[in-house]
């Protein structure tokens, strides 16, 4: 015998039509692939508020799938939707008698079409700042237990799991070297370029190397690095843990008595805050390369390029790119790791902490940026 | 009226390996339609690998399958997706959609393979769902249930479509033995009404006896089949005292159990 499904489809007649009563005579196979066309048109038959009789004829149905059943347990089930009806099935098989008798069609309250539950705006701004807020306090708590978990690995080094720490620096540094460098030196090379034209009405061309450096080692350099960083590692962070959250993993570890904290997030961290510096000192001297190509190409010789940016910048401004870099990058693994633990189950969510873990990463990258130029200028650095 | 006797799966001189590594080597069986076709073996044998080889998840490194008169393994895409259509899995592990709710887990074939409308598919899911006594949990999301019901849930997505094979790697694992035996009347009853044939993964020998028409027992050591027929037929009388001992062992278990 061919395959099950080359049958025809099923046909459906209406006989015996008076203004009261109608007879729905099926015939044929009723089957998942075909019954779709006479389901809709008995559907509208029982259901129009014309006939109180309605007689479902099946005598000479001889297939009737799970589909076909369902088929016929909905026109059943008009008599759950208005009470003056009558109907009656006729000439089932037995063996598709059982495959309905499987549901008990008086207590079956099939699905209502699910409609997408509208909130009151009110509602939704409450529900929003509630959230928030409890966002905060997470994030606060996670900060404290993060601090300790890395004061007390600093003070016993040997709890830190080295192995998976050394992982890390390669993984988001390293691997990261190629792009931090290709982004920094356009960056420097674009930035020359631009500021040239203007810089020519005054004939200043000369200081487009104090604004590169100047820019680069105090702001971009370490803004780009940890920018660049929020987006490879922080994601990538909150995406491990997250999906060791959502295997039971993390739960497994706290049973067996080790903390989460030190186990996955502080490896994170202390890699991070070593790997953010030493990118962002090849991101500063990429950015002046990308400079020095503009300097040159405008005629300039590469020794007038270097005095210049001597005497720009001091080693406290690169010290101070440094620092900020360090602390960029404590925020850009932590934040990832915090998004990681408080991934909640289900599929969507390893991907909802992923992209909360870059956006919060680079807002505090920009907070704790400004609040770094508010603190240098005080101590006038 | 169950039309039984004519053959849905055939594989034929079937090798399955993992690169080089080789799991199964020269295996042959045929399944026929309407049958409830188990297959057995120690962990790690390479059940959910022929499994998994027999739905066309991975090539086969030799031989053929056959799966309702195509060939399995040089079907082009769309023959493929033909058979696909016409058959339904459960995975080990459920392998629910965890963004969709159980009643959208199941409705997801019937969206992608039926012209049916919105109402029939809910319906039709609903009432899927209840068949496996998840009526009242259609709204509720997988990481909400419990990991029978899921099971449970996924069991009525492989359902969805009503195919003619149904391949379930160890539905029964995980449920307590109520639910269990009341999934075995479910199988056998659509088995013997509409002819589905039933693939199954199982280590639940009273489940075994209750419903297989036929088993077949992989070896890890051998890489093949070492037992071939009806339960009852390789409890009593097989040749390998291995196999014997397999079905065997449950019975002994419960007759020392009742003794103490
Ligand atoms: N993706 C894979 N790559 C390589 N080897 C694999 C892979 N999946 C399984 N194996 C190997 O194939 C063998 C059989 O695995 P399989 O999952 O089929 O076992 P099983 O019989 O289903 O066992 P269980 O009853 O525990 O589920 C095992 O030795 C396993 O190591
Ligand atoms: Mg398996």
């Amino acid at each position: 015998m061919p395959s099950f499904r080359n049958s025809p489809p099923p046909s459906l007649e209406f006989v015996d039509e008076t203004t009261d009563s109608i007879t729905l005579v099926f015939k044929g196979e009723l089957r998942t692939d075909s019954v779709s066309k006479v389901w809709g048109k008995a559907r509208k038959k029982t259901s129009s508020r014309l006939f109180s009789t309605v007689i479902i004829d099946v005598h000479n149905i001889n297939y009737c799938d799970g589909t076909g059943i369902a088929m016929l347990a909905d026109l059943l089930l008009e008599t759950q939707r208005r009470t003056n009806v009558d109907i009656t099935l006729e000439g089932l098989k037995e063996d598709f008698q059982q495959l309905l008798d499987q549901f008990d069609l008086k207590h079956f309250k099939p699905e209502p079409e699910s409609k997408a539950k509208s909130i009151p705006i009110t509602e939704e701004v409450g529900l929003t700042a509630s959230q928030f807020l409890q966002d905060l306090k997470e994030l606060i708590s996670f900060v404290g237990e993060a601090f300790y978990s890395l004061w007390i690995a600093l003070k016993h080094p040997s709890t830190i799991r080295w192995k998976d720490m050394l992982l890390t620096i390669e993984r988001a540094g390293v691997n990261a070297l190629p792009i931090v460098c290709l982004i920094c030196f356009l960056m420097g090379l674009i930035m020359a370029f631009q500021s040239a034209i203007p810089l020519k009405q005054f004939a200043a061309e000369l200081f487009i190397a104090d604004l590169v450096s100047v820019a680069m080692l105090r702001e971009l350099g370490p803004l780009m690095t940890a920018i660049l960083l929020a987006g490879r590692s922080g994601s990538a962070f909150a995406a491990e843990i997250g999906t060791m959250k959502v295997n039971e993993e993390v739960n497994a570890l706290q049973t067996m008595g080790i903390d989460p904290v030190r186990f996955l997030a502080i490896p994170r961290i202390i890699a991070s805050i070593i790997v953010t510096p030493l990118l962002t000192l090849f991101a500063n001297f990429m950015g002046l390369v990308g400079g020095w190509v503009v300097y040159v190409s405008l005629g300039f010789p590469t020794i007038v390029y270097i005095n210049q940016i001597k005497s720009a910048v001091t080693l406290t401004d690169l010290w101070g790119g440094l620092f900020k870099a360090g602390v960029f990058g404590l925020l850009v693994a932590g934040i990832g790791c915090f998004r990681g633990m408080q991934t909640s189950m289900g599929a969507s969510a390893v991907g909802q902490s992923t992209t909360r873990a870059v956006v919060s990463g680079i807002v505090l990258i920009v907070m704790a940026d400004g609040l770094f130029s508010v603190i240098y200028y005080i101590l006038g650095l | 009226m169950t039309i039984k006797n004519d053959i849905v799966i055939q594989a034929s001189a079937l090798t399955c390996a993992y690169g080089t590594s080789v799991i199964l080597d020269n295996i042959n069986f045929e399944v026929r339609r309407g049958e409830v076709f188990i297959i057995l073996g120690g962990s790690g044998c390479g059940k959910s690998t022929l499994l998994k080889h027999l739905i066309g998840l991975y090539q086969p490194a030799g031989g053929s399958i056959k799966i309702i008169d195509q060939d399995l393994v040089h079907a082009n895409q769309q023959e493929h997706r033909r058979i696909l259509k016409n058959i339904g899995v459960m995975y080990q592990s459920g392998a629910l959609f965890g963004s969709m709710s159980l009643l959208e887990n199941v409705r997801l074939p019937l969206e992608e393979h039926t012209a049916l409308d919105t109402h029939a598919m809910n319906l039709i899911a609903h009432m899927k769902l209840s068949l496996v006594g998840l009526g009242n949990f259609t709204k509720h999301y997988p990481s909400e249930v419990s990991g029978g019901m899921q099971k449970r849930a996924a069991i009525a997505r492989a359902m969805a479509l009503d195919p003619e094979v149904l391949f379930l790697d160890e539905p029964s694992a995980g449920l307590d033995p109520i639910t269990s035996s009341e999934l075995d009347a479910l199988i056998r009853r659509l088995a013997e009404s509409l002819g589905i044939t039933f693939v199954i993964v199982s280590h639940e020998l009273a489940s075994i006896f209750a419903i297989a028409d036929r088993v077949i027992m992989l070896d890890a050591e051998t890489k093949g089949i070492i037992a071939d027929g009806p339960p009852v037929t390789l409890q009593q009388s097989h040749s390998n005292a291995a196999v014997r001992e397999f079905f065997n062992r449950g019975k002994h278990n419960n007759i020392t159990q009742v003794e103490d």
